[in-house]
């Protein structure tokens, strides 16, 4: 490729491919959709059938070897967030990842709270 | 939505104590920069590719041509000793990609309303926002050189803020002026909960 060949593919171009290609054209999950601060984890390689799954699945199985937020994935992944809630949902559907969902209730608790004030003092 | 389903997904791992706290105000009014300052995480950006946006608007336009728009809101994390994670969430400026706010601002602890004294107009629909939707918020004047240095309280009477709500300065880039703001934010949140709790 010439040295010209890359000039139009930085970032500032945005994605070379159509993001919801990698969905195969889906642009919603099956099942509920996934909140922002939801936290998901792979089930374990033995659970995983890994027939179907593309690059972006590996990627994201590879990325909750621990819990992790929705939105860190989609931040750590640079792939949009509804296209990660779509391939989060086919992982979801193969029990190849478990979700916890943040009670909404419970971060307005006054413990939660003060924790967190506690928390921020100590910085 | 098939809760139900889903309920039956989320029981296989402990859900962490999570909460946030959205960073609200104009284009370019630092909300990025005050992420940055004290989040544990290299500052992330989530996008989001609204791919319907423009669908319709021009008829004559061909398919080739429909274009995506994409949505950058800045995200953060602190994690407190205590196992508790606060999440900063940065919302998107534009007016029009406010219906993500929704989302963001459900669960929310509370909010800050990012201002600058030269723009204060650009944060009147995030000061709107948050008191329609009863989430507690404090407003931050972030400090940018050459700015005029308005007092607390000119500020309250420009943006038209109930006695409350607490008005403060900041320096968006340094982490113990984002601390004192977060502080602020969570005490001012603490206190109306307490109040709704009284007279409940």
């Amino acid at each position: 490729m010439t040295d010209g060949g890359d000039r139009w593919l930085d970032r500032e171009a945005g994605p070379v491919v159509r993001p919801y290609a990698l969905t195969r054209g889906r642009t919603r999950p099956h099942g509920a959709a996934l909140g922002l601060i939801d936290h998901v984890a792979a089930a374990g390689p033995l659970v995983v059938d890994a027939r179907g799954l593309g690059p972006e699945h590996r990627r994201l199985l590879h990325l909750c070897r621990a819990p992790t937020a929705v939105a860190e994935l989609a931040s750590e992944t640079d792939l949009p967030l509804g296209v990660v809630r779509v391939l989060l949902g086919d992982l979801l559907e193969r029990g190849a990842v478990t979700v916890a969902r943040p009670p909404a209730v419970c971060t307005l608790e006054e413990s939660v709270m003060r924790s967190v004030l506690d928390g921020l003092r100590a910085l | 939505m098939d809760s139900a389903r889903y309920e039956a997904v989320a029981g296989a791992i402990a859900a962490p104590v999570v909460t946030k706290v959205l960073i609200a105000g104009g284009f370019g009014v630092g909300k990025t920069t005050l992420v940055a300052a004290i989040s544990e995480v290299r500052p992330l950006r989530t996008e989001e590719v609204l791919s319907e946006v423009g669908v319709g608007v021009d008829d004559t336009a061909a398919v080739e041509h429909k274009t995506t728009t994409t949505v950058a809101m800045d995200y953060g994390r602190i994690t407190f000793p205590s196992g508790v994670v606060l999440y900063l969430f940065g919302t998107p400026g534009q007016e029009r990609f406010w219906f993500m706010w929704d989302e963001l601002a459900y669960g929310a602890l509370g909010a800050v309303v990012l201002a600058d004294t030269r723009r204060l107009a650009d944060c009147f629909s995030s000061v709107d926002y948050f008191e329609r939707r009863r989430t507690p918020f404090v407003v931050a004047a972030n400090r940018f050189d050459g700015a005029p240095e308005y007092d607390t309280e000119t500020i309250r009477d420009a943006l038209d803020l109930d006695p409350d709500v607490p008005v403060l300065v900041c320096d968006a880039r340094r982490r113990e002026s984002v601390k004192e703001i977060l502080i602020a934010s969570v005490t001012h949140s603490l206190t109306k909960h307490r109040m709704a709790a009284t007279h409940r």
